[in-house]
């Protein structure tokens, strides 16, 4: 499989030119010229023509208000599909000339081609709002994008976390618990990471200590977590759910100013404190794993643990320390489910969500700022398959619900590229 | 991860514990005869499995203890009335297992024999695409592959069986064979999207399967909203009810759930005995497994392997999903794979990958499930705890150091009490400061 990419080690004094290049791969180009082409023939050609999609912008308390737009949904449809086509072309030329193309433009074409969707959607419906749209995507990005850098975090320092989907649930639970004791979200708010930390400290004992397959321990440790929540969901919080497990919603804080500008401001700017925390946690993990001496060690722990050592890194107390903090992060993603979300815990709540965290950490490659990006994107189909179930849709809500499945199992089969994990991840290291 | 894919005694080969002599033994000053059998079983990986299974049930029981209104109240006064507590304790937890256990296996408290014994049935029944299912996962294990997507394999084997069982009308043993190997391929298909995947272009095949997981939920959400697969005149998710023809007999007459279908797991474990430790195609499984690299070097494709080895996981899990729609619910609704494919991770798991142990995993399993049905009715302890046992207990036998040292065992290979006396003995002699360095290795 990789014969391609690999070279002979002892040649260093060969000439460049010598080097033979890697065969072109024209996965990409292909995968956008064909969802062009399925963009353009559905959305565009197919339907009768005729009827209008109108977009909604503003909210009641922006600077100034924007007219909702309204255009030819088959129009629009056809401009959207061609501009996607003509990215296609681009990313054929720049493949044939081995150049890279930037990961802007599979983000612009993937908005061409929603908008291509959501004009053919909405067309002769009630108004899309955009707004609205945009802004529950990021609301139920949270918990994704949490789990997704708690998946960074631990798989950089070498510790593969599949159980981020435990994680959400212990932070869901302890949150929702204290937040009620308390009648303070903010207490909850507190309490979540505690609860992720602790399932991911049972994490790191079995695979750092007793060298257990962490994919084992992950899986394990889920459906103890599961188990345990539920439990005392049943026992405890149902016997008395006026003390345990009273709603407690967390306010959403305005920015001031900030928050008045139309579509940003309330997209951005409009939201509870957590989501105001992730901003914080995705900027700082991103300068730091890449920029500080604290990330340069837990990227070598995971790349090559042996080599960390011999220069004195602490190899397994590196893992420990980062696997906990990553615990953290994911528990405090948990706290989405109940405190953010205004709910009451319930059984099971987190439905999978660990999972597609996981799913976005590929797809962004391991990097803080890319989670958020596939985060989003997962977020945003979510949203979307909500907001067009109101506006009424064509398409049954269970193929939407699976669609960004499908889109990731199409990315880590190498559509995106080829995604490399750290090169340790899952092996223990022992001296 | 491919060479770590067990738990790190699971390769050892299920013997029984009398029958391989540790190496120790080979040493000049031989222990008497008792001693080593008793080393010997205290050393054995089953001793362990028990073991785990016991301190996974403590530590249930405590959960069970901390949940339950009187014992909490007895805790309020526990220093003035002590005993009040324990046998609040002891109430509530012996009441709890003792209702499992007669949920389980035999009701003793049943007017006759058939009543009596009709748990255990029943635990057979629930266990059954939990054997299939987990036999499949089993294999992938051993060659290395960590196929978490028996839960979407059992969904399709259910499509499949179902849409042949109820669409069609055929001779009833041909029909019921028909739908039994449409189910084999529909999970065959599914498990192997996976396989291609990893072959191809190497997406790791648990990303890869927990999506497929999701995706066929949805699939079977939506399949039941057409029309050809909802009952007619209903607006409910749920298919028309499947022939008489296509359902497995039942085993033991009317009064029992119990269906064909077990027996038909018992013969795919002995199927995966067979394949696993006697053909050439289980042989390069287990080489892929142990070292994919020296596999291919020896001129086994592992890319080959790797469709192969998912093909034959789905097409058991999909079976799996016919004793479900064929067997047990005669129907197919949305929630025809409960949580067996999640539940048989932990069951291939705790049978360490071996044919024999799935089953036994399968019918303890199998057991806590019927069982807790029952707990849940008789004293209120919610079937949840199952799940946390079930859990606590994989994690206990996947780290057997952990469990060793709970229970002050042995370490396997490592050096016996009088031998360690004797090096410290000699240690001493040499009036060495450092440990000795069979304890270090111990």
């Amino acid at each position: 499989m990789s014969t391609a990419t690999t070279t002979a080690p002892a040649a260093p004094a060969a000439p460049r030119a010598a080097k033979p290049l890697p065969p072109i791969s024209w996965r990409a180009p292909i995968a956008y010229a064909v969802i062009g082409l399925l963009s353009l023939v559905f959305f565009a050609l197919l339907p009768a023509g005729g009827q209008q999609t109108t977009f909604r912008l503003s909210t009641a308390n922006d600077f100034f208000q924007i007219e909702p737009i309204t255009v030819s949904s088959t129009g629009a449809a056809l401009f959207l599909s061609i501009l996607a086509l003509l990215l296609a072309g681009l990313s054929f030329w720049a493949a044939r000339d081995r150049r890279k193309v930037g990961i802007w433009l599979p983000i612009v074409f993937g908005v061409l081609v929603v908008f291509a969707f959501l004009s053919w959607a909405g067309a002769g419906k009630a108004a899309i709002p955009l707004t609205g749209l945009l802004q529950g995507s990021l609301f139920l990005a949270v918990p994704l994008v949490f789990g997704a850098l708690s998946g960074v975090l631990c798989e950089r320092v070498g510790i593969i976390n599949i159980a981020i989907e435990g994680q959400l649930l212990a932070g869901a639970f302890l949150a929702a618990v204290v937040a009620s004791l308390t009648s303070s979200a903010y207490a909850g708010l507190v309490a979540a990471p505690i609860a992720g930390a602790l399932v991911g400290v049972l994490l790191v004992i079995f695979s750092v200590k007793y060298w257990v397959n962490q994919i084992i321990v992950g899986v394990v440790l889920n459906v103890l977590v599961v188990g345990v929540t539920s439990y005392l969901y049943s026992t405890v919080l149902t016997e008395d759910p006026g003390t345990w497990n009273t709603r407690t919603p967390l306010p959403v804080l305005e920015i001031p100013v900030l928050s008045q500008i139309p579509v940003v401001g309330p997209v951005l700017f409009r939201q509870t404190l957590l989501v105001y925390i992730m901003y914080v946690v995705v900027a700082l993990l991103q300068v730091f794993l890449f920029r500080s001496r604290w990330g340069l060690r837990l990227r070598a722990v995971g790349e090559h643990p042996k080599a960390a050592d011999t220069v004195g890194i602490k190899v397994n107390a590196t893992r420990v320390r980062n696997t906990i903090l990553g615990g953290a992060v994911a528990g405090l993603g948990g706290a989405f489910f109940t405190v953010a979300a205004g709910l009451a815990f319930g059984k099971e709540m987190t439905g999978g969500k660990g999972f597609i965290a996981l799913a976005a950490m590929i797809l962004g490659r391991w990097n803080p700022v890319g989670a958020l990006v596939a985060a989003l994107l997962f977020g945003f189909s979510d949203n979307l398959q909500t907001v067009l179930g109101i506006v009424g849709t064509p398409i049954p809500s269970q193929i939407m619900l699976m669609t960004p499945y499908v889109v990731t199992i199409f990315a880590v089969a190498g559509l995106v590229g080829r995604v490399r994990p750290p090169a340790a991840e899952g092996i223990p290291y022992v001296k | 991860m491919t060479q770590q894919a067990m738990p790190d005694d699971a390769g050892t080969p299920v013997v029984p514990p009398t029958a391989a002599p540790p190496s120790h033994t080979e040493q000049a000053t031989e222990p008497p005869a008792g001693q080593t059998i008793l080393r010997q079983m205290l050393e054995s990986s089953w001793l362990v499995s028990l073991l785990a299974i016991v301190a996974a049930l403590v530590l249930g029981g405590v959960l069970i203890a901390a949940a339950d209104p009187e014992v909490q109240q007895a805790a309020t006064y526990l220093f003035a009335r002590p005993s009040d507590f324990f046998e609040a304790v002891w109430s509530a937890v012996f009441g709890a297992y003792s209702a499992l256990f007669q949920g389980a296996v035999v009701n003793f408290s049943a007017p006759d024999l058939q009543r009596a014994l009709r748990p255990l049935t029943e635990t057979m029944t629930v266990s059954t695409p939990l054997i299939l299912a987990g036999l499949g996962l089993g294999i992938g294990f051993r060659a290395g592959l960590f196929n978490i997507g028996a839960q979407g394999q059992i969904i399709l084997g259910g499509i499949f069986a179902g849409f042949i069982g109820f669409t069609f009308s055929l001779p009833p043993g041909l029909h019921l064979l028909l739908a039994v190997l449409g189910a084999a391929l529909g999970g065959a298909i599914w498990a192997s999207i996976a396989g291609v995947l990893k072959a191809r272009t190497g997406a790791h095949e648990v990303i890869v399967t927990i999506m497929l997981n999701n995706i066929a939920v949805y699939l079977v959400a939506y399949l039941l909203t057409t029309t050809a697969f909802q009952r007619p005149g209903s607006s409910n998710p749920i298919s028309p009810p499947i022939p008489g023809s296509a359902t497995f007999p039942l085993v033991l007459g009317q009064g029992f759930r119990l269906h064909l279908g077990f027996l038909l797991a018992l013969l795919a474990a002995v199927g995966v005995w067979w394949l696993m430790e006697r053909s050439t195609l289980g042989f390069r499984f287990r080489a892929v497994g142990e070292n994919p690299h020296a596999a291919r070097t020896a001129g086994i494709s592992v890319a080959w392997v790797t469709v192969w080895v998912m093909a034959i996981a789905g097409a058991l899990a999909g079976l799996g999903g016919a004793a479900q729609v064929l067997g047990t619910e005669k129907v197919l609704t949305a929630g025809v794979a409960a949580s067996f494919g999640f539940d048989a991770i932990t069951v291939a798991l705790l049978g360490r990958s071996r044919p024999l142990g799935t089953v036994l995993a399968g019918l303890l399993f199998g057991a806590l499930r019927a069982g807790g049905f029952a707990m849940q009715a008789r004293t209120g302890t919610p079937i949840d705890i199952v799940l946390v046992v079930q859990s606590l207990i994989v994690l206990f036998i996947a780290a057997p150091p952990l469990v060793r040292a709970i229970f002050r065992l042995p370490t396997p290979g490592g050096p016996t009490r009088a031998e360690r006396h004797a090096a410290r003995r000699r240690a001493r002699a040499t009036s060495s400061t450092t440990p000795t360095t069979q304890e270090a290795g111990a």
